[in-house]
């Protein structure tokens, strides 16, 4: 039999506010333990929270990127649950009326093969704000204890709850890509999921094929990587399709991803899962978001990926592959377009960057503004090349130094003495010595053994130091062997 | 006269004129408290060094010529559910012995900033839940008209310490009437304000929707000052009202004869003591004397107004005090092998019966599968008893009714049977369910010499002529 999965998540986006969801504490990363905490956000008593409407308005541009349906009004909800990094025995969320409904996302699941392009449609069942908890530190020694840092506590989260249309871990992994490049086209979420900034728990089902009922689910949490949500759904697809094989019953259960083992661990069962007593924060009116102030926000939105995607086809001309791949970020899209002011081959230009700057930052592990080159300079190394100045091999050599040091292509081609020999007479004499040393290697060539051409292309090089014109060594090789 | 006998707006011109000092004041204040204040219980930290300060501070500032706030000089306690700055806060509570919040609620530093001078932190039930005062950690408060009685509850404290010349002006808090029950067994003046009218900002939450900072007082005048200090619209709480602040003392002799009074017969049937009807009815006829017009009026929602008020404050009580674990605020029980026994043990012992009851059942009505069936129609119906008052304020302008079935009953009468207790509170929790303003004013004693207390409550922010209503009354009583 053949069993299909049906997945779902629940992704929490850490929202980039300079300030907490319900005070005015700041929500930088890295800061001394319970350096960035307040009365109201140690949930001290007799204190009181009040909304940051910088997080409705970032919550408001990810729904209207997903074509979402904006509640003109919702609720603030209790979420009751004892834990000691939960200062205030509660956490403030939204339930029933959420932010918003509905929207979707598509998944590109044509493998980089523009030919099979397959979309897929992820419908998004709500996005809702609410609020981050503590961090419980447990030190496990003879006087095991735990320690607890609130700077993360109140810190706002934008809950993203998808439909489950995802149906196999390389959508979810596909979909998780997609929802990170909204949210960092938007700017409104550091998207590290390693620093905890993007999370994801998944809700995971499988059905014998045709089935039109869904089976049990579980829910899997603790994964703490795009990576480690692609294995975590493989590994419990594959339990639950044994344990059915086998004859045996899906069990209604939460389970945590254990990275480092590649496992999952049972964490309980739906049937002790905590009641969380919601009800309406009484301390917190209803949230209002009226059409002028989502117009307003719709005003501020950046062109989203898809869109300009279309745009950087139907502009430059550039293959569809090259597209999707530019508009992947948006730090790369506006690299690129930076470059095209300054360097006129819209897929010269795309080549390079494909090519020599993605190597570049997948070597460094950087994003591309780490990078000590400009786009304006990558554009002046192009032209050089295109004016004979330097050769394209030297090209990538220099590209290297600029990557390194930031400085220009001009300086280093000028320090180095990169310039290209044009002089036909000068090459022709290389050739000439060439072709002596290696009498041998010609009689062979000459008598049918032409790979040698690529022999003599690469000595005369070297003897250049790579800076003789391709071009003229090639032709003027051509002529002289022909002889 | 001794000066702690005084009214404030009377201490007022005095210091105004020189004629006494603040410190003068405050010794008279803290002289009463020292010889009888134990007799009492009425408070629970006594401020004595701080508010020498703070009585010094404005002498020195008046002598010097500088401006004043409206409050110069007058001693003012404050039931100690609200926060002042560096001074325990206990709410009553075992499990707060030893919090000292670093802030000031938003109502204390507006006194502060009219210059006040805060005596102390007076006695109350724990968490403010009670209406006798008995539920406090630290010892009930006794009535100071018959030491047997109850003060009544939550804010005993302050009404007792007003009733005592304990004090001059008092802060309380009223979620179900806890300052206007204990103002009518007091014999003083207690108004809530609507809801949203004085910043909840440091009013440590028993239950967030119904809780109201509120003025206990020995005047109608003394009210209207200690209400223009602490009302206004704070941006630290969302469900304050964004309006212009007022200053409600300004005139009491407008004309008030077009202003109507429903009666709700309903707050007038079985349950109420005789002599407590016969009392707020001659009230009621005093005040067709002064020329009002008044009119009975049927409120059918009023009899399910308490089981409505204790479903929705038990179920926000029940979460307002999870904060309460041992993890923090000093009181935690030794034996903590495990976070779970940490939980359940300091809760435990750190709650008294009466919160501990209030809690569990809260916790009760918000879980799966009662949610529907309490939570949600209690909140319905609060709806219903909404437009109960609606209606009723289309045809007039304020409802009279007594505040109590009682006065004081004696300690120990009702503590082994709370819905007797809870039935205190019958004529009180609709003005909290709606978020309307609602005074209780002395109307009377009975035959034992008890107190009796007349409540009016009136529309939503309609506390200026509210106030004014209450002032004729006093006036009218007083002849
Ligand atoms: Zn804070």
């Amino acid at each position: 039999m053949i069993y299909e999965a049906i997945i779902g998540l629940e992704v929490h986006a850490q929202l980039l506010t300079d300030s907490k969801i319900f005070c005015g504490c700041s929500t930088k990363y890295g800061s001394p333990p319970n350096a960035q905490t307040c009365p109201v956000c140690l949930g001290m008593p007799g204190v009181l929270p009040v909304l940051n409407k910088k997080t409705v308005e970032y919550a408001v541009k990810m729904v209207l990127a997903v074509g979402g349906r904006i509640n003109e009004e919702s609720f603030f909800a209790r979420k009751n649950y004892f834990y000691p990094d939960l200062p205030k025995g509660y956490q403030i969320s939204q339930y029933e009326k959420p932010l918003a409904y509905g929207g979707f996302v598509e998944i590109d699941l044509s493998h980089g093969k523009p030919k099979v392009k397959r979309n897929k449609r992820i419908k998004i069942e709500r996005i809702h704000l609410e609020e981050d908890a503590g961090k419980s530190i447990h030190i496990e020694n003879k006087d095991s204890k735990t320690l607890v840092d609130m700077n993360r506590c109140g810190v706002p989260l934008m809950e993203i709850v998808s439909q489950p249309d995802l149906s196999s871990p390389e959508e979810a992994y596909l979909y998780l890509g997609k929802l990170k490049q909204l949210l960092e086209y938007l700017e409104i979420c550091g998207c590290n999921m390693e620093q905890g900034n993007l999370r994801c728990d998944a809700n995971v089902s499988v059905r014998p094929e045709g089935e039109k009922n869904l089976g049990i689910k579980t829910e899997v949490k603790n994964m703490n990587s795009f990576k480690g949500v692609e294995k975590a759904l493989n590994y419990e697809i594959e339990r639950q399709i044994d344990i059915l094989k086998s004859g045996g019953r899906i069990k209604h259960e939460t389970l945590l991803w254990d990275e480092e083992k590649e496992k999952v661990s049972f964490m309980r069962t739906k049937e002790v899962s905590p009641d969380y007593r919601y009800f309406p924060e009484p301390d917190l009116v209803k949230l209002v978001v009226k059409r002028d102030w989502i117009e307003k926000i719709k005003r501020t939105l950046p062109e989203l990926p898809d869109h300009k995607k279309e745009r950087f086809l139907k502009k430059y001309k550039i293959p569809e592959y090259d597209a999707s791949v530019l508009t992947s970020s948006k730090n790369l899209a506006d690299f690129y377009e930076e470059g095209l002011k300054f360097y006129s081959a819209p897929k010269i230009l795309s080549n390079w960057i494909m090519g020599e700057v993605l190597r570049e930052l997948r070597e460094k592990r950087c994003e591309i503004g780490d990078l000590r080159i400009k786009p304006e300079d990558l554009a002046g190394l192009l032209m050089l090349v295109d004016d004979g100045i330097i050769s394209g091999k030297i090209a990538k050599d220099v590209f290297k130094e600029m990557v390194d040091t930031g400085r220009k292509a001009k300086e280093i081609v000028k320090e180095k003495g990169l310039v290209q020999v044009t002089d036909k007479g000068q090459i022709e004499k290389v050739v000439e010595e060439v072709l002596k040393k290696n009498k041998e290697n010609v009689n062979e060539y000459l008598s049918g053994k032409e790979k040698l051409f690529g022999f003599f292309i690469g000595e005369v090089m070297k003897k250049t130091k790579g800076k003789a014109d391709p071009k003229l060594v090639n032709q003027i090789l051509k002529e002289k062997l022909k002889r | 006269m001794e000066l702690n006998h005084l009214r404030a707006w009377e201490l007022k011109k005095l210091l105004e004129s020189r004629e006494v000092s603040s410190r003068e004041v405050l010794e008279s204040v803290l002289d009463r408290i020292k010889s009888d204040g134990k007799s009492i219980n009425s408070f629970i930290t006594l401020m004595e060094d701080g508010a020498q300060k703070a009585a010094l501070k404005v002498d020195k500032k008046r002598s010097s010529g500088k401006k004043l706030g409206a409050l110069a000089g007058i001693p003012v306690v404050v039931k100690d559910n609200i926060c002042v700055k560096d001074n325990l806060c206990t709410c009553g509570s075992g499990i707060l012995k030893n919090f000292i919040p670093p802030y000031d609620a938003t109502a204390v530093e507006l006194l502060k900033g009219e210059d006040a001078v805060i005596v102390g932190k007076t006695n109350m039930d724990e968490f403010g839940m009670g209406s006798s005062n008995e539920n406090s950690y630290f010892g009930p408060v006794k009535n100071p008209y018959d030491l047997k009685r109850t003060p009544g509850g939550s804010s005993g404290g302050s009404a007792a310490s007003l009733a005592s010349d304990m004090s001059i002006l008092a802060l309380g808090s009223d979620t179900g009437g806890s300052v206007r029950l204990p103002a009518s067994f007091c014999g003083v003046v207690g108004l809530k304000p609507t809801y949203g009218l004085v910043s909840r900002y440091g009013l440590v939450a028993f239950a967030s929707s119904l809780d109201q900072v509120g003025c206990l007082t020995k005047d109608v005048k003394d009210c209207a000052m200690l209400l223009s200090a602490v009302a206004g619209y704070d941006q630290r709480d969302s469900t304050s009202i964004n309006i212009v602040r007022k200053d409600y003392t300004k005139s009491w002799e407008d004309d008030l004869k077009d202003i109507k009074i429903g009666v709700p017969k309903e707050y007038f049937g079985g349950g109420l003591n005789k002599e407590v009807k016969e009392n707020v009815l001659k009230g009621i006829e005093a005040l067709e004397r002064e020329g009002f017009k008044t009119l009975e009026v049927s409120m059918p929602g009023t009899d399910r107004s308490i089981a409505v008020y204790y479903v929705l404050c038990m179920a926000e009580a029940s979460s307002n005090l999870a904060r309460y674990d041992g993890a923090r605020y000093g009181f935690r029980t030794k034996e903590t092998f495990d976070l779970d026994l940490m939980y359940k043990k300091t809760r435990t012992k750190g709650f008294g019966d009466e919160v501990k009851r209030r809690i569990i059942l809260g916790t009760y009505v918000l879980s799966k599968g009662y949610f529907k069936a309490y939570y949600q129609k209690a909140q319905k119906v609060r709806t219903i008893i909404k437009k109960d008052f609606d209606r009723a304020f289309e045809k007039v302008d304020f409802l009279i009714t007594p505040t109590s079935p009682t006065t004081a009953f004696k300690l120990g009468e009702k503590i082994e049977d709370p819905l007797t207790m809870y039935l205190s509170d019958v004529y009180t929790t609709s003005a909290n369910l709606t978020g309307i303003p609602a005074i209780s004013l002395p109307c009377g004693k009975d035959s034992f010499g008890l107190p009796i207390g007349l409540q009016i409550m009136g529309k939503p922010l309609s506390e200026e002529l509210l106030l004014k209503v209450a002032y004729t009354f006093e006036q009218n009583l007083k002849r």
